[in-house]
């Protein structure tokens, strides 16, 4: 019991690393905000692409979508990193993060924000315009408030799986959370960090993740 | 013509192309038993919290929960570099097959549960009425129904654990994407990387315009 | 069969729900092969009562015997087998989406009663083909009418041979012109000496098939009797503005 405890909950390594864990989370806030607002953006527009009437711009986007989500999300990381600079584009850590995973999140987003949107009845569209609306101003004054409430969940459970793939982004040493937590791990030899960093991954994802669980439940019962 | 020569070098495909196929092998191999693991432990699971244990289901709620809040790497660098600690030295492929298990095992869980939630109560009370016992009841006529309904999230859930077996190049696993990176570092050329993402898109594309099938499929059937 | 045995016999039962007394000292007998209705307002206890007769519902107190067992006193793991005996129809159908029409017949009879598929499947035939559904047989639940889905649920429990069928609102959930067709089955099951305990609003049908008619009112029976006696000379007042309420309803919608 005394092995366990030390390995995983050694208090004072804790203490001590904790400065540098809080310097990484920070950076993983910043990096979830970047990822997360272009997902949501790039997400929406290829979602609108894959559903417009236009053959090509559908066809290109749907395969696009299917292309990034069949990706596992570390090997585009490290093709971006460390491929493209054979191909003469360099870019930092960060920046490559930022890359890799709008292109895998977008899709993801774009595969929810899809479906919403397919969840409204053609009544909808077809009422808006007959009032007189544009099919823009049809698709984002009707259709879409209520796409994203149908969806709501499922984005929320997206934004979930973002902010845990951004620990990825300690494979091409960007200092986040993990990158640090692993960091103070291996000068002290002591896991404790690593235990640490779970601790505040949960302390923001798990109030996340039961919202979601009642969500589902809540669907289940109507 | 440079192109070509950095991420197309025949000589580089014919020498590492036996190294990849095995890797796809061990890709493959983790993907298969972490699936089974999963989707079985997951109904086993949501099935016992059927049993309305009290204790047990607070183990079940917050096992499910951690695993889905948790980013995986976390979990993998803990168990790799905290269990020697302890004299229990687990190699990279088992770290891996433990958390990614772990973690489907948690999704699938909630999935067969919020399909058991689902199933109306008139279904229990006419299996019950006619004399079946309520473990029968469970196994031939709620879960079924649940594990219908879940089908589509649980397939999308499936490849999206799956994909995580690339993290096993963190922990030095000869997947796909860490033959291929010690390849690219070997080899100077980033034609391996290349060959990584052929061959995670042979296994993953087909794999999710199956799941379009799936979903679209059991869409209607309900 | 034995007009004068009694098959069914409810004594001082009573059920609570936290606090709203749902039931308050029941009395009810049904005998051999009688077909009893049991009408009155919604919210009066009727099926709860029934429900309590196969323990779906855990009676506060009293007794419940049927064919001669006193089933309240059963406990909890030998239900099953004590359920065999009750067959139950519900208001919504409740057949197994995920099975054909036969093998929803057949799953109680095999995994419950023990009986081999081939005879599981040829009784369930039978039984199909007393309701007039042996055609649809293959068919999943989703593809027949509601009027179609409650005659194989009542196929369903009358395969495993029970002593007492107990109706729950069968045609509540019905189209007018599907319900018809139920009521059919239960007078040709009657004619065959079925022992049936009915909660439904089919006034006239109650009238003209029922063996005996009882009124609950709050969780009292009100009033009992033949058909006649109920509707033809209602003592009570409150089964008198009862039966004004319903039969003036049936003439709006007539």
């Amino acid at each position: 019991m005394d092995a366990f405890l030390n390995t995983f909950f050694n208090f004072e390594i804790m203490a001590q690393a904790l400065p540098l864990l809080l310097k990484g989370a920070f950076m993983t806030l910043k990096l979830c905000s970047v990822v997360i607002l272009c997902g949501l953006i790039g997400g929406l527009g290829l979602a609108l692409a894959a559903l417009s009437p236009n053959k090509l711009l559908k066809w290109v986007s749907v395969v696009w979508i299917d292309f990034f989500r069949a990706f596992p999300p570390l090997v585009l990381l490290v093709f971006v990193y460390s491929g493209l600079p054979f191909a003469g584009i360099k870019m930092s850590p960060f920046m490559a993060v930022v890359v890799a995973f709008f292109l895998n999140n977008s899709a993801y987003f774009a595969e929810v924000f899809r479906a919403g949107i397919k969840s409204i009845p053609r009544g909808q569209s077809e009422a808006a315009r007959a009032t007189g609306l544009s099919t823009a101003q049809a698709m984002f004054h009707v259709i879409l408030p209520q796409a994203v409430r149908n969806v709501l969940p499922d984005l929320l459970s997206n934004t979930v799986e973002v902010v845990k793939l951004t620990s990825l982004a300690s494979v091409v040493s960007l200092s986040e959370l993990l990158y640090s937590a692993n960091m103070a791990r291996s000068v002290t030899y002591n896991a404790s960090p690593l235990v640490l960093a779970a601790g505040l991954y949960l302390l923001v994802l798990w109030p996340l993740v039961r919202v979601t669980s009642r969500y589902q439940r809540g669907l289940a019962v109507n | 013509m440079r192109f070509l020569e950095t991420f197309f070098n025949t000589q580089v495909i014919a020498n590492y192309l036996p190294d990849l196929i095995d890797a796809m092998g061990v890709t493959l191999g983790l993907a298969v038993t972490t699936i089974i693991a999963g989707v079985l432990g997951g109904a086993l699971l949501a099935c016992l919290r059927v049993a309305g244990i009290r204790w047990v289901n607070f183990f079940i709620i917050v096992f499910a929960n951690m695993m889905r809040a948790l980013p995986p790497l976390v979990l993998i660098l803990i168990l790799y570099f905290g269990m020697p600690s302890l004299g229990i030295n687990l190699s990279g492929w088992m770290v891996i097959y433990l958390v990614l298990s772990a973690v489907l095992i948690a999704f699938a869980e909630e999935i067969f549960w919020g399909g058991l939630t689902a199933v109306p109560a008139g279904q229990w009370e006419a299996g019950r009425a006619t004399g079946l016992s309520r473990a029968q009841t469970l196994f031939y006529i709620a879960f079924p129904q649940a594990a219908r309904m879940g089908i589509p999230p649980l397939v999308n859930r499936t490849l999206a654990t799956t994909k995580l077996t690339a993290l096993g190049s963190v922990i030095g696993v000869k997947e796909i994407l860490s033959v291929s990176s010690s390849a690219q570092s070997f080899s100077g050329s980033a034609t391996p990387l290349t060959m990584a993402a052929i061959a995670y898109l042979v296994i993953f594309v087909p794999a999710v315009i199956a799941s379009h099938r799936i979903e679209r499929h059991y869409q209607y059937a309900t | 069969m034995n007009a004068d045995r009694t098959m069914l016999e409810i004594t001082a039962l009573e059920k609570r729900f936290d606090q709203t007394e749902v039931l308050k000292n029941i009395d009810l007998r049904v005998r051999e092969g009688e077909m009893v209705f049991v009408i009155g307002p919604s919210g009066s206890g009727k099926s709860t009562m029934l429900r309590c007769c196969n323990r779906l519902e855990e009676p506060t107190s009293g007794a419940i015997m049927i064919d001669g067992q006193r089933i309240t006193d059963i406990p909890r793991r030998d239900l099953d087998r004590m359920r065999l005996k009750v067959g139950m129809v519900f208001q919504g159908f409740h057949l197994y989406p995920h099975m054909s029409v036969v093998k929803n017949v057949m799953l109680a009879q095999t995994k419950a009663l023990k009986r081999p598929a081939a005879e599981a499947e040829a009784r369930a035939l039978e039984m199909l083909d007393q309701v007039g559904l042996r055609h649809k047989a293959d068919a999943m639940p989703n593809e027949l009418s509601g009027g179609q889905q409650q005659r194989v649920a009542i196929a369903r429990a009358l395969a495993l041979d029970p002593k007492v069928m107990l109706f729950d609102e069968p045609t509540s959930a019905l189209d007018p012109e599907l319900v018809g067709s139920v009521l059919k089955v239960m007078k040709d099951l009657r004619a065959k000496g079925m022992t049936m305990l009915v909660v439904s609003h089919e006034m006239a049908f109650a009238r003209e098939a029922a063996d005996r008619v009882i009124f609950m009112d709050g969780g009292y029976v009100v009033e009992q009797g033949t058909p006649d006696e109920v509707f033809g000379n209602p003592k009570s007042d409150r089964l008198k503005s009862f039966l004004a309420r319903v039969l003036n309803t049936d003439e709006d919608a007539a």
